[in-house]
């Protein structure tokens, strides 16, 4: 699947398309397909976006989702060398999914 | 310490205030991202994996307790209760918001601090020796000429849009505690029939490229030091590449050109120039010398008590003799074992502003090698001092050690970076601190970068990582011979790369090579030299 991601302009958050708006959380990022560019240009244009861009990603059997490049899965979840600072500071196993 | 004047207070308030304008305008849709990137990045503002990251400058690594003290309360106020002390003796923080980014730089400004030209194709923040003015080898101290250069290159119009950035490193001993070899210009103060003046040596680097900067002139007089460093940049500007960003660096010029020809234009320009007076007044460096003055140094003991091994070993490792006898200059760790080498959280700053007032005339100096310096210590004090410092955490007795690693963000921050760095410096510390090997090791240089780019200055490590994206999956290359100190030399490649676990495992094997070689009281750097790349191949992958 085709998935866009970016920053929130104001907080540089990581932040994932999810069809309609954007979310902190990559399990609800939308396949964007064939609109991604354009969708792109509308939500940078409308500055509910910084600096977006297209990744490649798969839907797992649970409904969540992975990007494919590491880099991805790191913004996704947040710096593997302080999980307390990441989306999901109580869940000891999350920062296998990264690698 | 240099007190800023008038004319310094003005001219970085002035530039907040004309950032919290841009910062607005970004915000209000009035600018692009395209429009407003080079702005932000003039002001340190990067935009990182999770986050906004700041870049403040601490001119050549020095600082009091009340800037140390306003960089924890921002820590605090604003980013996630933490900073990361880099190897350019700057401070990041990883989680800025843009709409603080201005109060940030307001709140900087209030300590006589900032974030200008921390990014960008333009002169950095200038570094030095961080044992500078305390040091018991240095013929005077470097700072004022650093300091001198510092305004000179601050919004110098001429070199705001060089072809890439530009790094200037100066010191004053002959033994290299700043890399200076590795900077596009690296300054050394000499002395030569009884007059002191300035080496330049130019078109060093690290990065993809890696070149040890060759000596261009052996003495400047001081009274020309500004000039024959703007003859030297405007060369480059003029004929620096700016076609290929791979390319731009002053080193591939100098490189290019051939020292000699690069030297001819430079004298030519420098002849030129001395005809037009750029130099600043002499006044001007007698004026900012005596913010560098000796503080009230007082007699007093001469040694420690030894009797607790722990408190012997910190002082055998994290001391640094002073001119003064009765002082020493105590490194604070920031590679406590496992932990994030350069990383210091809010109130571990105020610690360290607080002891540098109690124990170090309200001065402390960032390494270039992440850690901090309280760089005049009393030894009576040393006792008390480290058990301050223990007790925070920051007494890990590691300076120089193989545990002392220098490594950059790398994947866990940096949107630049390749692979993961502090992973493997953390998994490394653990590793040898468990197994006691620290100690036999000696003086043992790792040094990790995530990416080509090498911040974490792999290329100058005797054990050098570089990460690299091998299809999607971290790999490191390892190499071995590098030096960034007055025996400069640019490290080898060992062979193919090896995962995280195997990278770990070839750092072992190498250490257990050196020790097997090792002739008398040679360092892991030494036994290189001596046996050469051959019996650490063998070791590695026969």
């Amino acid at each position: 699947m085709k998935v866009l991601t970016g920053n929130d302009l104001k907080t540089g958050d990581v932040i994932w398309w999810t069809g309609s708006s954007w979310s902190r959380h990559v399990d609800d990022a939308a396949d964007a397909g064939e609109t991604a560019d354009e969708v792109l240009a509308t939500e940078e244009a409308a500055r509910r976006v910084n600096v977006p861009y297209v990744i490649e990603a798969t839907r797992e059997a649970d409904g969540s989702v992975r990007p494919a490049h590491i880099k991805d899965r790191v913004r996704a979840l947040g710096p593997t060398v302080r999980p307390d600072l990441t989306l999901k500071p109580k869940d000891p196993e999350a920062l296998d999914w990264i690698i | 310490m240099y007190k800023y004047d008038s004319y310094d207070q003005a001219m970085v308030d002035a530039r907040v205030d004309e950032f919290r304008d841009q910062a607005r305008r970004r915000l209000d849709g009035s600018l692009t991202e395209d429009e407003f990137k080079p702005l932000r990045l003039m002001n340190g503002l990067y935009l990182q994996l999770h986050a906004y990251m700041l870049r403040v400058a601490i001119p050549y690594g020095t600082l009091n307790s009340v800037q140390m003290t306003a960089l924890a309360n921002i820590a605090d106020k604003y980013d996630r209760g933490y900073g990361h002390f880099t190897t350019r003796q700057n401070l990041q923080y990883n989680w800025i918001k843009l709409e603080d980014a201005a109060d940030i730089l307001a709140d900087l400004a209030k300590v006589e601090m900032h974030a200008i030209q921390t990014s960008g194709n333009c002169i950095r923040n200038i570094s030095s020796d961080h044992f500078a003015g305390a040091a018991h080898d240095e013929l005077v101290d470097p700072r004022p000429y650093a300091e001198l250069l510092r305004q000179w290159s601050s919004f110098h119009p001429e070199f705001t849009y060089l072809p890439r950035k530009f790094k200037i490193a100066v010191i004053a001993a002959e033994k290299d505690r700043a890399a200076m070899r590795l900077h596009d210009i690296g300054i050394q103060i000499v002395e030569k029939d009884g007059e002191i003046g300035a080496a330049f040596y130019v078109g060093g680097g690290m990065g993809r490229t890696p070149m040890i900067a060759p000596l261009i002139r052996d003495f400047v007089p001081l009274d020309q030091l500004i000039t024959y460093a703007e003859a030297c940049l405007r060369v480059y500007n003029r004929y620096g590449r700016r076609d290929n960003k791979y390319k731009a660096r002053i080193k591939i010029l100098v490189h290019e050109l051939g020292k000699e020809e690069y030297k001819r234009q430079v004298e030519e320009e420098f002849a030129h120039m001395l005809e037009q007076g750029v130099e600043p007044p002499r006044e001007e460096l007698e004026r900012i010398k005596p913010f560098f003055a000796d503080p009230a140094f007082e007699d007093g003991a001469k040694s420690v008590d030894r009797s607790d091994p722990d408190f012997a070993l910190w002082v055998d490792r994290n001391t640094h003799r002073h001119k003064h006898d009765s002082y020493v200059s105590a490194v604070i760790s920031l590679k406590p074992v496992g932990g994030i080498p350069g990383d210091a959280t809010g109130d571990q700053m105020r610690l360290m502003a607080d002891l540098a007032k109690q124990y170090s005339f309200d001065e402390l100096r960032i390494m270039h090698t992440q850690n901090v310096v309280l760089p005049h210590v009393k030894i009576a004090d040393l006792h008390a001092l480290w058990t301050a410092l223990d007790a925070a955490g920051l007494g890990a007795p590691n300076m120089d050690s193989i545990e002392d690693m220098i490594a950059c963000p790398g994947l866990d921050y940096c949107a630049l970076a390749n692979a993961r760095s502090i992973p493997l410096a953390q998994r490394i510390s653990e590793r040898f601190d468990a197994s006691g090997k620290t100690g036999k090791l000696g003086e043992l240089k790792l040094k990790i970068s995530g990416c080509i780019n090498a911040c974490g200055h792999h290329h100058a490590g005797h054990i050098g990582i570089l990460g690299v994206d091998r299809k999607g999956v971290e790999n490191y290359q390892l190499s071995l011979g590098g030096s960034e100190a007055e025996d400069v030399s640019l490290a080898k490649i060992t062979g193919p790369g090896f995962t995280e676990d195997g990278v770990i495992e070839a750092v072992e094997t190498v250490t257990d090579v050196y020790l097997a070689k090792r002739e008398g009281e040679e360092r892991f750097l030494d036994t290189y030299r001596r046996i050469g790349m051959a019996p650490f191949k063998e070791a590695l992958y026969d």
